[in-house]
């Protein structure tokens, strides 16, 4: 039986986060990160080191197996809430040999099977259901940025596609099968491969919490954004001029918004433009301010955004203190409405946040790590010719390790492409 | 009326039939195999072939269970060749050309062979029931027949309609008229049905074709049989033919779509995707201008040759017509024209794992019945039927096959759990757990379990518990022994120098290392006979693979072993969703695993369902 981990608290900013393992290394992963484990069922505060130092002063508490939730070895952290410490903190432990993420619902069928749960405890699983269900997953799909969320459909079409060659010359040979596809099937892997290596190295939640939400403010020229980003930075950061366009690039400002770290970008004023340079810069603003976390739209009294929100931008009007002070817009210039603006972009920072769950994101590296290592496996195979069967076995794996990114791929999937490419029946 | 008792009948004498029959009977059932006539015993209604891939797993599997399947493939084998040779073991099958005559005669005397087994000639109108227990069935004459326990094996007879072209007529297969009482008579059973058509080529005259001009299909020079228990040929060998199709084959069957009776609109059936007709082949894959075409002779004694890859329902002038623009064919004559046919099946998901019918007592199905295609997949589940139809009439526990174990599991969790839109067949790909279910190691994975349940006769016994101790004793002796990269420099193989001993097992594994170096370093592993090296070999290979593969082997086969009792009542667990609800009445998964192949199933769910399950188990049975 493998050992699990997992936060057993939401996610999300809080006071305290808790981190449970349960398994058989549950004990021996928590002593390699600290000095000594305090006895059993009697709390400890012990520093937790990880390779690269320290990374939180925690309460360690554990139980031993028989006296535990799941009937198992179990060991808890209570870390300081951030989430840049608790996300430090799986990272680490994913990193131990024989350790891995929980499945959902892991902890309480582990605790079912060794008869650790009454029954009051599983009826009250019912209202778990709802939140488990498939659509679930796929919102989780939906949570991964716009960018990955596609490259999460191109390596799902590509590893089916891969798959279902392999598939084919191992199945059908008898048939009119292409009779070598690892060129074809090497492309693909490759292609594959380097992409969620990249992925792995860049956009984990870490990086995330480094780089901070991005924020976006959307308008026309001389609406007042870069007067609005200079209030809300407190400082000249952008240069604000009379003359409409001036904003050309997108303009990057870091903050410090109420505890969430934040990028505001202020993007080049969104109007038709004859100029060549100024429609390049426009261009530009716009999709950055797209793949932005959240808009603001700051527009004209009576006005309407540049393009389509979504369901969390905010819209504003600007220039408040030339309507009047009980007006609801926001001027940077005198301040007017800028806490109530301040409010509104923590709170849907605070839910993105929540959403997108360092749990989530932390399973999803760790999917996306040992995915790697199974088309590099593949990738060896398939080169040394004669074990399809092999490369087969390490793309299913790879697949497999992938569910939780790309949604379920069954065999019927591959047999699909394969009966839609290749004349199949002697 | 004459009355007779059997423990177990068997209705149909077809690939499912034959194997249901004789598993009953080996298990010490008294079994009665009743089919409409004793000369279609074992017919080949499709193509003279047994095996392949996938398919070849199955039969190793069945002959594994002692089955008859793989014996009778052998004595007909004509043409003996092994899939994939070039591939790894896992994925090799063994495929025959059989000798349709052969095989019948082989198959009956199998059959009239067998202690407890009686052949009864006859069609069967209905099914003897009282209160919800299938319990005899009753003949065309009137004659009735008692049993504890009856299988159904009644392949394409099922409201069977056989279409050429614009015209159509009822038969179970060409020259049969079909079962249409005894489909009146489920119909009253309210078993869930549904239509799928399957085809089959036009039949030559083998004196009529050209085969100086065409290339030729030889058979291995060292053949691989299916049978554990066979190690030598017993007909006579041939080559197949191998000629294509060209444009003028499919400019005819262009102009002629309109008449076929698949494009015509005369057929609702669904066809499986991977036997498609030449129409199909012309119409989907328009950018090709030919399609290779194997000319597989039907017997030693039989000039009639079967056509692989033309199946069709045209009508038979353009038929002639068409085969007669291929290279090798131009004077052809057809002895038997293509056509396809249209069947009732039970939806599979009304059964369990022992193929019993959930809602009916003493019901077995088995065969192309229950949405599948293929004499190998027919076979494979009268086997399954078979076995616990005895083990019913007998009083003895069920026999389940799970899907880590075998290909049989596969297929039979397949189709109960997700039911077929599509004739069903064995693909190795289905197989999450190939690379440990081999051809070659069948009888390492089944027999044991056939000698527990008691279908194994002495025969295979001896010869199997003693392959088995040499397995056992050679893979000890290469186990206990350890060398080093230095060691193994010796014996003039590199090894990367990483320090780490390895086994002799191990490193049989390896790529570069093959057994006579392993003798070299140990010269006492000499001893080991020829055929215990190779499979040694062929375990070692994988044997990374699989250690790997084991927990999730160990996942399946925890949360198999988590029964649902037929009892539970998923529509009255609160906390689940009506959706999952109903999918699960619907499908009735059997066990944990089951259930969370179940489409939206999640974990959560999972959980109330084992709770439930744990709780009911506690709970003291109500009288
Ligand atoms: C036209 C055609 C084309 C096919 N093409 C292919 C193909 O390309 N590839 C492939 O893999 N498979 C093909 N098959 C399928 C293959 O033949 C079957 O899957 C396999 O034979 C099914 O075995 P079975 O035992 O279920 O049924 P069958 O072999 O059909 O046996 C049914 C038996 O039941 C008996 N019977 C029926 N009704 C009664 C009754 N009322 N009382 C007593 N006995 C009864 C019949 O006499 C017969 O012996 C084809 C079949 C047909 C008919």
């Amino acid at each position: 039986m493998d050992t699990i981990f997992a936060q057993a608290t939401a996610p999300g900013k809080a006071g305290v986060a808790i981190v449970r393992l349960s398994g058989p290394k549950a004990w021996v992963a928590i002593e390699t990160m600290c000095s000594g484990l305090p006895e059993p069922r009697v709390v400890g505060l012990r520093e937790l080191h990880g390779r690269d130092g320290l990374l939180d002063t925690a309460l360690v508490v554990v139980f031993e197996d028989g006296a535990s939730f799941t009937g198992e070895n179990v060991a808890e952290l209570h870390l300081h809430g951030s989430s840049a410490v608790v996300s430090a903190v799986l990272s680490e432990i994913s990193s131990l040999e024989g350790l891995r993420h929980a499945e959902p619902g892991e902890f309480t069928r582990r605790a079912l099977e060794n008869g650790c749960l009454d029954l009051a405890q599983v009826e009250g699983l019912a209202d778990l259901i709802d939140a488990e269900t498939e659509a679930q997953r796929r919102q989780a799909i939906r949570v991964l940025s716009g960018e990955l969320g596609e490259k999460a459909e191109g390596w799902r079409q590509g590893l089916i596609r891969a798959a279902a060659l392999i598939e084919a010359s191992i199945d059908f040979a008898d048939e009119d099968v292409p009779i070598d596809v690892t060129p074809e099937v090497d492309d693909i892997l490759r292609r594959v491969l380097n992409e969620l290596e990249s992925e792995i190295d860049g956009v984990g939640f870490a990086e995330r919490v480094r780089t901070g939400f991005e924020v976006a403010i959307v308008g026309a020229p001389n609406v007042g954004k870069s007067t609005l980003l200079n209030a809300l930075a407190g400082r000249e950061a952008a240069i604000t001029s009379e003359i409409a366009g001036t904003t050309r690039d997108v303009i990057e400002v870091r903050m410090d918004l109420g505890g969430l770290p934040v990028t505001i970008l202020d993007t080049a004023g969104l109007r038709d433009t004859d100029d060549p340079v100024e429609s390049i810069g426009v261009e530009k603003a716009q999709a950055r301010a797209k793949s932005a976390d959240l808009r603001i739209f700051l527009v004209d009294v009576g006005g309407s955004p540049a393009f389509e929100p979504i369901a969390r931008d905010i819209v504003v009007a600007s220039k408040a203190d030339l309507i009047g002070e009980s007006s609801e817009g926001v001027s940077g210039r005198t301040g007017q409405g800028l806490p109530k603006l301040i409010e509104m972009i923590q709170s849907r920072i605070s839910e993105l946040a929540g959403q997108s769950g360092i749990a989530t994101r932390e399973r999803h590296r760790f999917a996306m790590s040992s995915a790697s290592g199974s088309l590099r496996d593949a990738l060896v195979n398939l080169k040394s010719g004669e074990v399809y069967e092999l490369v087969a076995e390490d793309i299913r794996s790879a697949i497999r390790s992938l569910d939780s990114l790309i949604g379920r791929v069954d065999v019927e999937m591959l047999l699909d492409d394969i009966f839609s490419s290749f004349c199949i029946g002697k | 009326m004459k009355h007779s008792h059997f423990d177990v009948v068997v209705i149909g004498g077809g690939h499912a039939g034959c194997e249901a029959a004789t598993a009953s009977a080996r298990m010490g059932a008294r079994t009665a195999l009743i089919t409409i006539k004793k000369a279609g015993i074992g017919v080949m209604s499709c193509n003279p072939a047994i095996g392949g891939l996938g398919k070849g797993h199955l039969v190793r599997e069945i002959d594994a269970m002692d089955g008859v399947m793989g014996r009778v493939a052998d004595k007909a084998g004509i043409q003996f060749r092994l899939l994939n040779r070039r591939k790894g073991p896992a994925v090799q099958g063994p495929r025959t050309q059989a000798d349709r005559a052969v095989y019948r005669s082989t198959m009956l005397s199998e059959i009239e062979r067998t202690p407890n087994l009686s052949v009864i000639e006859g069609e069967v109108v209905d099914l003897l029931d009282e209160k919800g227990v299938i319990n005899g069935i009753v003949l065309h004459d009137g004659v009735e027949i008692r049993s504890s326990a009856v299988v159904l094996t009644t392949g394409t007879f099922l409201r069977g309609v056989i279409h050429i072209g614009e015209q159509s007529h009822a038969g179970g297969r060409m020259g049969d008229a079909p079962s249409t009482k005894l489909a009146e008579r489920i119909d009253d059973y309210a078993l869930p049905l549904g239509r799928l058509k399957t085809g089959t080529p036009p039949r030559l005259d083998g004196q009529t074709i050209n085969w100086e001009i065409l290339e030729t299909q030889p058979g291995d020079v060292d053949p691989v049989f299916f049978s554990f228990l066979s190690n030598s040929v017993s007909s006579a060998q041939i080559s197949c033919g191998i000629t294509h199709t060209n444009e003028k084959t499919h400019e005819i069957i262009q102009r002629n779509l309109a008449k076929s009776a698949m494009y015509g609109g005369f057929i609702d059936g669904v066809g499986p995707r991977y036997c498609p007709s030449i129409e199909d082949k012309v119409v989907r894959f328009a950018e090709k201008t030919s399609h290779q075409v194997f000319l597989e002779p039907e017997g030693l004694n039989d000039h009639t040759v079967y056509p692989n890859g033309i199946s069709t329902s045209l009508p038979l002038d353009v038929q002639e017509l068409y085969i007669r623009s291929i290279r090798g064919l131009e004077q052809a004559e057809i002895v038997q024209p293509g056509y396809a046919i249209e069947y009732d099946y039970v939806d599979p998901q009304a059964l369990n794992l022992s193929l019993a019918v959930r809602s009916l007592q003493g019901l077995y199905l088995a065969g192309q019945i229950n949405g599948t295609t293929g004499y190998e997949e027919a076979a494979a589940q009268g086997l399954v039927a078979g076995l616990n139809a005895a083990a019913t009439a007998l009083d003895k526990p069920r026999v389940e096959f799970g899907r880590s174990e075998s290909y049989i599991g596969v297929m039979i969790d397949d189709l109960t759990t997700r039911g077929v839109t599509e004739p069903y067949r064995m693909f190795t790909s289905r197989a999450e757990f190939r690379l440990s279910l081999r051809a070659d190691n069948a009888d390492q994975r089944l027999t044991p379990k056939g000698l527990e349940i008691g279908c194994v006769g002495r025969r295979r016994q001896t010869y199997f518990t003693e392959k088995a101790e040499r397995l056992a004793s050679g893979q000890k002796a290469m186990s206990d022994k350890y060398f080093s990269p230095q060691d193994v420099a010796k014996a003039g193989k590199r090894l990367s120098q990483d320090g780490s001993r390895r086994t002799a097992y191990q490193l049989l594994g390896l790529p570069n290392i093959d057994f006579d170096d392993l003798v070299k370093l140990d010269s006492s592993l000499g001893c080991i006979d020829i055929e215990t090296r190779a499979q040694l070999g062929r375990d070692a290979l994988y044997a990374t693979y699989i250690e790997r593969q084991n927990q999730d082997v160990a996942v399946t086969k925890r949360d198999e072993a988590h029964l649902i009792p037929a009892a539970l009542i998923f529509s009255e667990l609160d906390g689940l969703s009506n959706e999952l609800k109903v999918k699960l009445e619907r499908r009735r998964p059997a066990n944990i695993a089951q259930a969370s192949r179940v489409e939206g199933m999640t974990p959560a769910a999972l959980m109330l369902i084992m709770a439930r399950i744990r709780r009911d188990a506690k709970l003291p049975a109500t009288a």
